[in-house]
């Protein structure tokens, strides 16, 4: 059974329709990213998906149980399975590198703080940054920044990584230590659900992709199907011009 | 001048000194009774406006209501309603009960707007990471937006807490005993005009000063600049 099941999944932000009927499955230590045009709602659902908007219409399950956007026990539950990494980082300002790792598991679920921070210290040296430990965000570059929100993500070991556009607001040469992170949980089997523009990145890492426009998904298949036989014209038609550059 | 120097002992005598003494007291515990009381009030109001904190729209309605209806009312009219208002009630309250009241409720109106703006001028982003990690919204507040929003909530509390020390000489309308109701019985007394304003314009400023020391520590505490 796949792990996460969208189904129907429709959301609007007032009148705008930003969802409309998205369907898509991910398997346990799967790799799925998606693509498309911007405004096409890649974004908005991983937002759904973490309780940030309300779903309208629509159901997930996650290991066969559907999710009940509307009960906040049940959103409670979803955000400990799954860890959203945002473009902007967003890591807490007035916290250091560490404390933005430990601050949800010592006192969002109460565990020893010792503990906790040894493991922290492991994952942010997993991600390059145990020399940096101490930094407050504003003293470190958007590449550390996003590695520290990776970190601050896998604290609450997740079971799914939702990564929304991780490098897109970094500067060019910053974008490769942060795929390399990515690579990383990636050989760990980390499952995860990544929004990304990276193209080369896509291809190689994902085992399926999923490209969206206008709220929907057109196509679904494996890398060498979007990007080299699409069978939609939309899809090859995005693809055309992303490729081209 | 020599004649304002002359008059110099006979205006501090020791019965005069505790009269002044006495009404700076009065117009300190005014300022910091009604400023406390309102501030929390405020702080409140904004946090109950939050609608990641407060759910429940009516109630965000109505603490919107309260700063709307309160900050439009002139301090003068506003101690009228509250001193007529007690009487209606038949309560036989102190003047200082009357004036703290009306204070308190002023403050509580302009708090929650500079607490407001800094609570907004927190990056939604903030909201949102919190959040998702389950944090709930008053630990939000707490652990996350607070620790941000007091270098920009502060300031203009403190200028308002300022301006509101000057505010409650309008409560001498009401007889109540504060420093501007004690220059005007000195200055009735016979004692110079420039004696007595002068000297309640030293103590206001030295009330008003200490305040501003109390703004600068309360900002390298809460607001120390690392908290960015």
């Amino acid at each position: 059974m796949p792990h996460l099941v969208l189904d129907s999944l429709s959301a609007d932000y007032g009148r705008d329709p930003v969802l409309s009927d998205v369907g898509l499955s991910v398997e346990r230590g799967e790799i799925v990213s998606i693509i498309g045009p911007s405004g096409s709602g890649k974004s908005t659902l991983l937002r759904v998906l973490v309780g940030l908007l309300r779903p309208r219409a629509g159901t997930v399950a996650v290991a066969g149980t559907p999710v009940d956007y509307g009960s906040d026990a049940a959103l409670r539950k979803v955000r400990e399975r799954f860890a959203i990494v945002f473009q902007q980082y967003n890591l807490f300002q007035n916290m250091t590198a560490l404390r933005n790792v430990t601050v949800a598991p010592t006192v969002v679920k109460g565990r020893p703080a010792g503990e906790v921070e040894a493991e922290a210290r492991a994952l942010l040296a997993k991600v390059g940054l145990s020399h940096r430990v101490e930094a407050y965000p504003d003293e470190l570059s958007g590449g550390q920044q996003q590695r520290v929100a990776i970190a601050r993500a896998l604290a609450l070991k997740p079971d799914i990584l939702l990564l929304d556009e991780v490098t897109s607001a970094l500067d060019p040469e910053l974008v490769s230590e942060v795929l390399d992170t990515i690579r990383l949980l990636a050989a760990d089997g980390m499952t995860m659900l990544i929004v990304s523009h990276e193209m080369a990145f896509v291809r190689e890492i994902s085992s399926k992709v999923v490209f969206m426009a206008d709220g929907r998904v057109v196509e679904t298949g494996p890398p060498a199907q979007i990007f080299d036989a699409p069978q939609t014209e939309r899809c090859a038609d995005f693809v055309r011009r992303i490729l081209r550059h | 001048m020599a004649a304002l120097l002359d008059e110099l002992p006979r205006f501090f005598s020791y019965y005069n000194v505790i009269f002044l003494a006495q009404a700076f007291a009065y117009t300190a515990g005014l300022s910091l009774v009604g400023c406390g009381l309102g501030f929390v009030a405020g702080f409140g109001l904004a946090v109950l406006r939050q609608e990641r904190v407060m759910r429940f729209a009516p109630v965000r309605i109505l603490a919107l209501l309260y700063v709307e209806l309160f900050r439009r009312i002139p301090f003068l009219v506003l101690l009228m309603v509250v001193f007529f208002g007690f009487q209606l009630a038949g309560a036989d309250v102190p003047m200082f009960v009357v004036a703290a009241t009306t204070v308190a409720l002023s403050a509580a109106a302009f708090s929650a707007e500079n607490v407001r703006a800094g609570l907004e001028a927190v990056h939604r982003n903030q909201w949102d990471a919190a959040e998702t990690l389950n944090m709930g919204g008053l630990r939000a507040l707490r652990l996350v937006v607070l620790p941000q929003a007091w270098r920009i909530i502060i300031p203009p509390s403190m200028t308002y807490a300022v301006g509101l020390v000057k505010a409650t000489s309008i409560a001498s309308q009401i007889g109540v005993a504060e420093l501007t109701f004690a220059a005007k019985i000195l200055n009735q007394k016979g004692f110079s005009p420039a004696l007595c304003f002068g000297t309640i314009l030293v103590l206001y400023f030295v009330l008003c000063w200490s305040l501003n020391r109390f703004a600068a520590h309360l900002e390298v505490r809460l607001a120390p600049s690392r908290s960015r």
